[in-house]
C-alpha cells in the first residue's frame, strides 16, 4: 500500500523538491530559520520512529516521547553531572533509551488497539513521574541544563546554527534510510499484515507477539537518537520533554501528514513546528488557528496530508 | 493560497513603515524581546506580567533614550523547549537589543546558558530559583523580582518571634519553588527554636486536599501553605470545610493570598498571615497611584505578577537612559542594569546586589476585609532584605540549594 504511487505523481516531485530545499536550503536562511529547520529534521525522526507503530504495525502509542525524553536525559546526566565524552554520552543515551523500550515491550506488546494506547500512556506518565520527581538525578521541574554543544565537541566551527543543522541532517537521512529498509523488509511487511489482519497472520505461522515487540524495540531505538540530538540542540533537558502534551502532539504529526508513509510524518512535524512558530508571533491566537487547521485536515484528508487523494480504507 | 494575501500585505506594511522610518532622521528604535506563557495554565499569570510592562510603557509613551521602543512579545507556553525557541527567534531573527520575561523557574534556567552565549542583557521579573542569582548565576542576567527563599527567611524569623508560633505543619507544591519557600522558613524558624512537625507536599495537579488536611495534627500552633492559582483557592475552602479554620492558624508564603486569587476567595480566607515584597495594599503614594491606574486600565486588582514587569519595564528604561538610548552596546547595557537605582517603585526602594538578585522591602501581609474586598494589609515590614538574609553570601553559598 505504500508503495502504490500511481494515483498520486505529486508525491515524487514534492519529495525530491523538499529533500533539495533541505540539503541546500540552509546557507541561504536566516539563523532562526536553520533553527526550525533543525528543530523539524530532528522531531522528523521522532514522527517517523512513532509511524513505525502507528503506521506499518498499527499499534497507537501515547507515550513515545517517553524514550524521546530518556534518551535526552541520558545525555544530559552523562554529560553535565559525570562529565561524559560525547561518544559515551550519545550510547548512554542510546542505551537507556533502547533499552527501556525493550523493557517496556515486554509489558505491552500483548496488548492491541485502545488497550495499547491506555498502557503506552500510562507508562509515558510514570516515565514523567519520575523525571520530575527523580530530583537527585534529572534535577526535578528545572531540568538540566548546560550540556556542552555538539559542534565543540565534534571540534566543528560553533559560529552559528548551520554545522548543527547539517549534523542533524545526516542523521535524519541515516535515520530514514534504515527505516525505509525496514517498512520494505519482509519483516516490514509482516508488521503490515499483522496492522490489517492478526489472526490471519497467526494463522500463518507468524509469532505476531515478538514482530510487534520488536518493531515497538525498533521504534524506541529511533526515537532515543531524535531524543539525544533534542539535547544538544536545546543544551538541556526538562519534564516537558516526556510528558503527555509532548507525546500527544507527536501523535498528531504523525496523524497530520499520514500514517504509514514515513515521509508524512515529517511533514506533519514540519508543518506543526512552522505554524506554531510563524502563527504565534503574529497573534495570541495561534492555538485556534492550530486548531482549525487540525479540524480542516481531518475534514478534507482524513488519512493525513500524504495520503490526500487516497480513499478510505474500509 | 489563502495564506498568501495576508502575508503580502503584512510586506506592504512593513515596507512602507520602513520607508516612513527612512523619511525622518529619527534613530532605529529599541528592540525590546519579552516572552512569557501567554497559553495553558499559566496564561493568567503570564497576562498580569505583560499588562504591568505595557503600562510603564504606555507612561512613557513608548520611548526612551531619545529613541522609539519596539517591544515585541512571544508566548513561551510555560514549556522550557518552546522558551529558548523564542528567545532565539527574539534574538536571532528580530535582533532585538535586550530581552526581559519568563515566568517558571524551568524556563528561566533553561535560556540562561543561551542567554550567557549571545550575551544579550536580560531582565528576570518573577522567575524566583533561589540558583539563578546564586550558585549558577550569569553575568547578562539581573533579577528585579525576589528569589524564593528570600521573604521567606523573614517571615520564619516573625512568625516565631512576633506571631509567637513553635510548631508548624508545611503544605506546599512539590517542586523547586516550594522547597525553597519552605526551606527559607524552616531556616530561620527552626534556628529561633521552633519546630517544623511535618512537610507535606502536593503535586501542582492537586485536586482535593483531604488526604493532606487529615494529616494535620490539630495541636500544632500553625500550618505554612505555599500554593498558587487553583490551587490555592481549593485549598482555602477545603481548610475550612475541614473545620481547621480559627482552630490552626493558616500563615504562608505569598503566592498563596496573592491578587491573582484573592478576588475569587471569600470569608475562609480572612485572617491569612502571608510574606511578600509586594501588596495591592500596601500605603504609599507609588503604590496608590500605580494600583488605582492598573485598576482602571485592565479593571482588576494587581497581582504581583502585574507589579513585577511595571518595576522591571521602569528598571530597565532606567538602564537605557542612563546610557542614553546606546543599546548596541550591550556591556554597557547590562553595566547600567546592574548599577541604576530608580525611584517611586510601586513595591518600595530596590536595589541589586552584586549577585544580582533585589536587595528589598519584605511585607506581612494579613487578609482583611475593607469595603467589601479581600486585601493583603501590611502589618508589618521587614526593610532591605537580602537574598541571603543575615548569613555572610559566602557561607551561604557553600551550603546546598533547599531542597525537599
Amino acid at each position: 500500500m505504500a508503495g502504490r504511487n500511481v494515483s498520486r505523481p505529486w508525491r515524487l516531485p514534492l519529495v525530491i523538491l523538499l529533500a533539495s530545499f533541505l540539503l541546500v536550503g540552509p546557507p541561504f536562511l536566516s539563523a532562526y530559520w536553520v533553527g526550525l529547520l533543525t528543530q523539524v529534521v530532528i522531531l522528523g525522526i521522532l514522527a517517523m520512529s512513532l509511524d513505525l507503530l502507528i503506521g506499518y504495525t498499527g499499534l497507537p502509542s501515547l507515550g513515545h516521547a517517553g524514550f524521546f525524553g530518556v534518551a535526552a536525559y541520558g545525555v544530559g546526566v552523562l554529560s553535565t553531572t559525570y562529565h561524559a565524552g560525547l561518544w559515551t554520552s550519545v550510547a548512554g543515551g542510546f542505551a537507556i533509551g533502547t533499552g527501556l523500550a525493550a523493557l517496556f515491550g515486554l509489558i505491552v506488546s500483548h496488548v492491541r488497539d485502545v488497550y495499547f494506547l491506555m498502557i503506552t500512556m500510562a507508562l509515558g506518565m510514570v516515565l514523567w513521574g519520575l523525571s520530575f520527581r527523580w530530583i537527585p538525578v534529572t534535577g526535578g521541574d528545572n531540568g538540566i541544563s548546560g550540556i556542552p554543544r555538539l559542534e565543540t565537541l565534534l571540534g566543528l566551527p560553533a559560529s552559528g546554527p548551520i554545522p548543527y543543522y547539517y549534523v542533524a541532517l545526516a542523521v535524519f537521512v541515516l535515520c530514514s534510510a534504515l527505516m525505509t529498509m525496514l517498512v520494505k523488509s519482509p519483516f516490514g511487511l509482516t508488521l503490515q499484515g499483522i496492522r490489517e489482519h492478526e489472526p490471519r497472520m497467526r494463522s500463518l505461522g507468524f509469532n505476531t507477539w515478538l514482530h510487534g515487540y520488536v518493531s515497538y524495540v525498533c521504534a524506541g531505538a529511533f526515537a532515543s537518537i531524535a531524543g539525544i540530538m533534542w539535547a544538544y540542540y536545546n543544551g538541556f533537558v526538562s519534564p516537558t520533554y516526556l510528558d503527555l502534551t509532548a507525546s500527544s502532539e507527536l501523535f498528531l504529526m504523525v496523524t497530520l501528514g499520514g500514517p504509514a508513509t514515513l515521509v508524512g510524518p515529517v511533514i506533519g512535524a514540519g508543518a506543526i513546528v512552522i505554524l506554531k512558530n510563524v502563527i504565534s508571533a503574529y497573534t495570541a491566537r495561534w492555538l485556534l488557528i492550530l486548531g482549525i487547521v487540525y479540524i480542516v485536515t481531518i475534514l478534507w484528508a482524513p488519512q493525513g496530508l500524504w495520503n490526500l487523494g487516497r480513499e478510505r480504507r474500509s | 493560497m489563502s495564506a498568501v494575501r495576508p502575508v503580502a500585505v503584512l510586506l506592504v506594511v512593513i515596507g512602507s513603515a520602513t520607508f516612513i522610518g527612512a523619511q525622518t532622521s529619527e534613530p532605529p528604535p529599541i528592540k525590546i524581546g519579552f516572552m512569557v506563557p501567554l497559553s495553558g495554565g499559566n496564561a493568567q499569570n503570564g497576562r498580569d506580567i505583560l499588562n504591568g510592562f505595557m503600562m510603564y510603557l504606555d507612561e512613557i509613551g513608548y520611548r526612551a533614550g531619545g529613541r522609539r521602543i519596539d517591544l515585541i512579545v512571544e508566548d513561551d507556553e510555560a514549556i522550557p523547549a518552546v522558551g529558548l525557541t523564542k528567545a532565539r527567534k527574539l534574538i536571532e531573527r528580530d535582533e532585538v537589543h535586550v530581552m526581559a520575561g519568563a515566568l517558571l523557574s524551568s524556563t528561566g534556567y533553561a535560556l540562561a546558558p543561551y542567554i550567557t552565549s549571545m550575551k544579550i542583557p536580560m531582565v528576570y521579573p518573577v522567575v524566583s530559583a533561589d540558583d539563578l542569582t546564586q550558585r549558577r548565576r550569569s553575568d547578562w542576567i539581573v533579577r528585579t523580582g525576589w528569589s524564593g527563599s528570600q521573604p521567606n527567611h523573614a517571615f520564619g524569623e516573625y512568625a516565631y518571634r512576633t506571631l509567637g508560633i513553635r510548631s508548624v505543619v508545611t503544605i506546599a507544591l512539590d517542586y523547586a519553588f516550594g522547597w525553597e519557600s519552605v526551606g527559607g522558613f524552616e531556616r530561620t524558624f527552626v534556628a529561633g527554636g521552633g519546630r517544623i512537625q511535618q512537610k507535606l507536599w502536593v503535586p501542582l495537579s492537586v485536586h482535593d486536599f483531604a488526604p493532606y488536611l487529615a494529616q494535620i495534627p490539630r495541636d500544632v500552633d500553625a500550618v505554612y501553605a505555599l500554593l498558587l492559582g487553583r490551587s490555592a483557592l481549593q485549598f482555602m475552602r477545603q481548610y475550612q470545610e475541614f473545620g481547621l479554620k480559627g482552630r490552626v492558624k493558616l500563615i504562608g508564603g505569598g503566592t498563596t493570598t496573592d491578587e491573582h486569587v484573592l478576588p475569587f476567595m471569600g470569608d475562609e480566607a480572612l485572617g491569612t498571615i502571608t510574606a511578600l515584597h509586594y501588596s495591592a495594599a500596601l500605603d504609599t503614594p507609588a503604590n496608590k497611584t500605580f494600583a488605582e491606574t492598573y485598576r482602571t486600565r485592565y479593571k482588576k486588582v494587581p497581582s504581583y505578577y502585574s507589579e513585577s514587569m511595571y518595576t522591571g519595564g521602569k528598571w530597565l528604561i532606567a538602564a537605557i537612559n542612563a546610557i542614553d538610548g546606546r543599546v548596541e552596546d550591550r556591556q554597557s547595557l547590562i553595566d547600567a542594569l546592574k548599577r541604576v537605582k530608580p525611584d517611586g517603585l510601586p513595591r518600595g526602594p530596590v536595589t541589586l546586589d552584586e549577585y544580582g538578585n533585589p536587595v528589598e522591602n519584605v511585607y506581612i501581609r494579613r487578609v482583611d476585609r475593607v469595603n467589601g474586598q479581600l486585601q493583603n494589609t501590611v502589618i508589618d515590614t521587614f526593610p532591605n532584605v537580602s537574598q541571603f538574609w543575615k548569613y555572610a553570601p559566602a557561607d551561604y553559598l557553600r551550603e546546598p540549594l533547599y531542597a525537599r
